[in-house]
């Protein structure tokens, strides 16, 4: 067939196969952290949380999709229809496709690309069309503010989560997210690049819009922010990818900072789920307890702040690698 | 400089003091109470259910003088008046509209023989809403309700079913207004 041979097919077939488990993996991890995120706001506040459909309350999310599905879709006459049914779908592609360059364990990963760091950074920097393009086509005073402030403190922090990380591209010498898991084999990046830890985390939380940087959806001021007029599946694609965004920055850290799948006794994998597991929790502990900084605020912290560190990380990062070498 | 550090300082530790504090937060006692298999507990004098209470001879308090139906805000209590053969009154219909009671107590406040009492039960729920309507037979309950021992027609004095002017409990003869001696 083509002119292949039938080991070229069954490899194909087998990244084919790779590509789809992950795909749904991703897609059911960031589903359930619906249910996780509840569960965990309520611990943190005291009650239960939703603990009754199915075991722990865990068959919530099939029961919330249920709902959602039989929503009335409604898309407002004064909206941009096109590029308003385009906008979810972006931040779902672009958050799922950050994932192929995502390495889980020594084998399990669709793709090693020699570029993988920057695909994700490019992809994050594409996710911001999907809000701003909401905000824009909805045609909503609440919306566009939503919109204008996500492609403000998206491009700013974005800034700040690309410096951060070169810290560990010198360290690594390759900007290829398997070659950086393995060079931590002896030490794990979070001990010489805490600076840049703690940077990508606060930038991390930033670029996915999430509480305590959720200016974008800041329900006091601006009803929901970009999907204000979203209903149904539509809002269910910014629910979900915010979710994914989770996952996506947890994977991050882990492969970047903790070493990826690496550890004693248990295999690879778990170690990897593990890690991510743990900061996927410690994000939803940040909703629970710090509060929504100003505007004006989120930018000075972002430009008076966390820029000088990050750059003075990097250089000092520089001078190390280039003493040692 | 000093004072920038000491700010960021400051604030460095309040965020991280704060997300430890949610954090102990786990090992707290819920506030929760999962409600159908754990009972909440309702204090005696919670405003609930409305009954209509008996005295303590089993016989009707209520004497059907519409006090609580004018002193209900929502107009929910509805009530019509009969005679016995020895002239006492009594409600030939009473009826309350528990879709349109808001549970404020006033009816209990204005009752003058203790006959309507709120209770401590608030599990009424219906999936028809004229199920909702109680009537006098639904209302009716054989128990004293939180005044036990209590009779209106042995303190009153009035005069109804054989007993006489001057013969209630703690009541003075009446005084004959005909003459003129001490």
């Amino acid at each position: 067939m083509f002119g292949l041979s039938f080991d070229q097919l069954l490899d194909i077939a087998l990244t084919a196969f790779e590509t789809i488990a992950i795909l749904l993996a991703v897609v059911i991890a960031a589903a359930l952290l619906i249910w996780v995120e509840r569960r965990l706001l309520g611990v943190w506040q005291d009650r239960y949380g939703p603990n009754r459909v199915g075991p722990f309350g865990i068959l919530q999310v099939a029961a919330d999709m249920i709902k959602i599905f039989f929503k009335e879709d409604w898309i407002p006459p004064f909206a941009d229809k096109t590029v308003f049914v385009i906008a979810p779908a972006i931040i779902m592609f672009t958050t799922l496709m950050a994932f192929a360059v995502v390495p889980f364990t020594e084998t399990i990963g669709v793709v090693d690309l020699n570029i993988g760091l920057l695909f994700i950074l490019a992809m994050s920097s594409l996710g911001v069309y999907s809000v701003i393009l909401a905000g824009w086509s909805s045609d909503n005073k609440y919306a566009l503010l939503g919109g204008m402030r996500t492609a403000a403190q998206m491009i700013s922090y974005e800034v700040f989560m690309g410096l951060s990380l070169l810290g560990v591209v010198l360290l690594a010498g390759s900007f290829d997210m398997r070659v950086i898991v393995e060079s931590q084999a002896g030490m794990w990046n979070i001990i010489p690049q805490f600076p840049a830890f703690v940077i990508f985390l606060i930038a991390g939380c930033a670029e996915i819009h999430r509480a305590p940087f959720d200016l974008p959806e800041a329900e006091q001021e601006l009803t929901a922010g970009y999907h204000t007029e979203y209903s149904g599946m539509k809002f269910g694609m910014f629910f979900v990818g915010e979710y994914l965004g989770i996952v996506l920055i947890s994977c991050l850290i882990t492969v970047l900072f903790f070493g990826g799948w690496l550890g004693p006794i248990l295999p690879g994998f778990v170690w990897f789920a593990l890690k991510a597991g743990f900061f996927v929790c410690f994000f939803v502990l940040l909703r629970a307890a710090t509060v929504r900084p100003r505007y004006d605020q989120l930018m000075s912290f972002g430009w008076k702040i966390l820029l000088p560190i990050a750059l003075v990380n990097v250089a000092i990062t520089g001078a190390v690698v280039v003493a040692m070498a | 400089m000093l004072n920038a550090a000491q700010t960021a300082w400051n604030a460095t530790s309040s965020v991280l003091r704060t997300i430890g504090m949610t954090f102990m937060h786990t090992f707290r006692k819920r506030d929760t109470i999962l409600y159908p298999e754990e009972q909440p507990y309702l204090p005696p004098r919670y405003r609930g259910r409305i009954v209509l209470t008996r005295d303590p001879d089993g016989a009707e308090r209520c004497v059907a003088c519409n006090l609580c139906s004018v002193a209900c805000p929502v107009d929910c209590i509805s009530v019509v008046k009969t005679e016995d053969e020895t002239g006492r009154w009594y409600p030939e219909t009473f009826r309350i509209n528990f879709s349109r009671c808001i549970y404020c107590g006033y009816c209990e406040e204005a009752c003058p023989t203790y006959a309507i009492q709120l209770t401590p039960d608030f599990e009424m729920g219906e999936f028809d809403r004229q199920n909702m309507v109680y009537e006098k037979s639904d209302l009716l309950i054989s128990g004293v309700g939180k005044r036990p021992g209590y009779n209106f027609y042995r303190v009153a004095g009035m005069a109804v079913g054989g007993k006489d002017k001057g013969e209630a409990v703690n009541e003075a003869e009446p005084i004959d207004v005909k003459t003129l001696l001490p």
